[in-house]
């Protein structure tokens, strides 16, 4: 079946010729009309809209929006804060700094939006240090939003006021985990904090009600109050609505950036239609779909899904349907739409000491289990492959993973465990042959990953 | 400290941003090292008095995130993506090429011998579509294959003799 057109709402401007990131060219295309629809809505209908949207964080952890905002204390007397995640870092995952590149507009209205919608006064957008254009195209857009009444004091003629200010990251990965931003922006370490009791919707930002959501999540309310919850709905697929961003990388022909209905698009239409298939002369080998975290997946297993009515249904990967239902379904996850390839021409062992100094390196280090685990994989993964590889080192990998997960404050015990568990699990195989592999290789022009 | 006029001033209107005078840390960190180059022990102090904290908690965030320095670097930052997407499209083959055309090796303290360029293998820069990528100071360089990594360092040599 031929792979569906894109549909793109949220990338509508993204590369659009004649399209520039000031406030003029964005008025120009409607920018602040839904704005000004939305501080005629009373607060609690747009939050009602949002939940009839269906609409999942476009972060990682796909939850429920309606329910992160249902669930803030209103009741505390404490102000309530909005931190906007920008901190895009996830390996794979390069779809927020296009929305803050060229349509910084569209993400300002979404948040004065939301800021309304939960009597929000104040706003903070966390960017990861490494987009020092970003802030600055933010600051900038900000400027012009205020000096035209779009932020600020008395916006649109109301009584209502709110402000947006940019904060810088750093370099450091741990800050896109919700509670470790927060403490960064606390001009901390961003050691993450414990769940209970420091949800962020009570306990977060200077102990006060906070609500933290990716910059996609952000841009969809936009859309959600301009169409109407009921309507949003209607797209993508039951309880996987709306259209997401998915960033293709790594061994295909067209890597880039995909607007598609939620589950509407297979894995076989992304990668052989629309990113155009593989590099002449190779083969698809595995694909990581929903940024580094989530477990591989080897092309060639099948996966048997029990459906609504009792009965079973296969499927290979080509098959999948990319979104948060199945993915999660097939041992995996959509997470934040990262979807990273590779062919025959790659090692597993070797990709996996990639991304192992990857989480060796970003582990804040406060839970011993990680902090400690995810550099012994890193030590393991790299003597495999520049000094001794041993025939049972799959297996000590997997029992050093099998011993973070769960046992850390936060969720980088897993993104760090499942990698190693999965890459192990389906290419078992190649760990166990890789000391003979390693003797056989000529290491000329092999490709580098470690 | 010697800061410019501008990045007083600039530092004066963050701190006016937070509730909390503390969580201007980072943003009056990224202030003096685009001013200074580095963040050293007096400007540790001075962020310290400037926000009424320990000098200890300047100093733990200072040697916690990856983008703060303690001493100098090369007039220019080269920044190699080091992960899997840049991996895979040949990443490390670019970082090598940027090494040899400055005779040094990647680190985040490393210096070229002529003082030019430091040479930094980082971890995802988020434009996994475009691989390999490159940070050359502020600005992002797309596809940067072995030959376009030459090209690039052939820019920077051409900068620096015009200096």
């Amino acid at each position: 079946m031929a792979a569906p057109e894109q549909r793109r709402i949220i990338f509508q401007h993204i590369d659009a010729p004649g399209y520039s990131n000031d406030l003029a060219c964005y008025v120009k295309h409607g920018g602040y009309e839904i704005l000004k629809k939305a501080v005629a809505m009373p607060p609690a209908a747009i939050i009602d809209e949002v939940k009839k949207s269906g609409l999942r964080g476009r972060g990682g952890a796909g939850f429920g929006c309606g329910l992160k905002w249902s669930l803030v204390d209103r009741k505390s007397g404490k102000p309530i804060y909005l931190v906007v995640n920008a901190d895009e870092s996830e390996p794979g995952t390069f779809k927020d700094r296009y929305i803050i590149h060229q349509d910084p507009h569209q993400l300002i209205e979404g948040i004065m939006v939301t800021c309304w919608a939960n009597n929000v006064k104040q706003a903070y957008i966390y960017i990861r240090g490494e987009m020092p254009h970003g802030a600055r195209i933010l600051e900038q857009a900000i400027a012009e939003a205020r000096a035209a009444n779009f932020v600020g004091p008395n916006i649109l003629g109301t009584s209502y006021s709110c402000e947006i200010y940019v904060h810088r990251g750093a370099g450091a990965y741990i800050c896109g985990e919700e509670t470790g931003l927060i403490e960064s922006l606390e001009g901390k370490r961003p050691y993450p904090r414990i769940k209970p009791p420091y949800f962020p919707a009570v306990l977060g930002l200077y102990q006060c009600p906070t609500i933290v959501n990716n910059v996609e999540t952000l841009c969809h309310v936009k859309h959600i109050v301009d169409m109407g919850g009921d309507n949003y709905a209607k797209i993508g697929t039951p309880n996987n609505t709306g259209t997401r961003i998915l960033c293709v990388s790594g061994h295909v022909q067209r890597p880039g950036y995909y607007e598609y209905e939620v589950g509407k698009i297979t894995m076989g239409q992304l990668l052989n239609e629309v990113c155009g298939g593989p590099l002449p002369g190779r083969k698809f080998k595995a694909v990581i779909p929903g940024g580094s975290s989530s477990k591989i997946l080897r092309f060639g297993e099948t996966f048997t899904l029990k459906n609504k009515d009792g009965s079973s249904r296969t499927l290979t990967i080509e098959d999948i349907p990319m979104d948060f239902d199945t993915l999660a379904a097939c041992g995996t996850m959509g997470g934040s739409g990262g979807v990273i390839v590779m062919d025959d021409s790659v090692n597993m062992v070797e990709a996996l000491a990639n991304l192992n100094a990857f989480y060796a390196h970003e582990s804040c280090g406060q839970c011993t289990p990680c902090r400690e685990g995810s550099l012994w994989m890193k030590k393991i993964t790299t003597r495999m492959v520049h000094a001794n590889a041993r025939a049972e080192d799959g297996q000590l990998l997997k029992s050093v993973a099998d011993q973070i997960a769960g046992r850390t404050v936060c969720a980088f015990g897993e993104a760090c465990s499942w990698p190693t568990q999965s890459f192990v699990a389906k290419f078992g195989d190649e760990f166990k042959a890789y000391p003979e592999t390693k003797k056989q290789s000529k290491n000329g022009d092999a490709l580098e990953l470690v | 400290m010697n800061l410019k006029p501008a990045t007083l001033q600039r530092i004066d209107e963050l701190i006016t941003h937070y509730p909390v005078k503390r969580s201007a840390v980072l943003m009056l960190l990224h202030a003096i090292q685009e001013d200074v180059g580095y963040i050293s022990d007096p400007a540790i102090e001075w962020v310290a008095a400037k926000l009424e904290l320990q000098p200890i908690n300047v100093y733990e965030v200072v040697t916690f995130y990856p983008m703060f320095r303690r001493q100098p670097i090369g007039r220019r930052h080269i920044k190699v993506c080091r992960t899997l997407s840049c991996a895979l499209m040949g990443g490390y083959k670019t970082c090598e090429t940027f090494e040899k055309e400055f005779n040094t090796h990647a680190g985040p303290t490393e210096v070229s011998p002529d003082g030019e360029v430091t040479v930094e293998f980082v971890e995802c820069l988020a434009s996994c579509g475009t691989a390999p990528v490159v940070m050359i100071d502020d600005e992002l360089h797309e596809k940067v294959d072995c030959a376009k990594a030459k090209q690039l360092s052939d820019q920077i040599k051409t900068e620096a003799k015009k200096r």
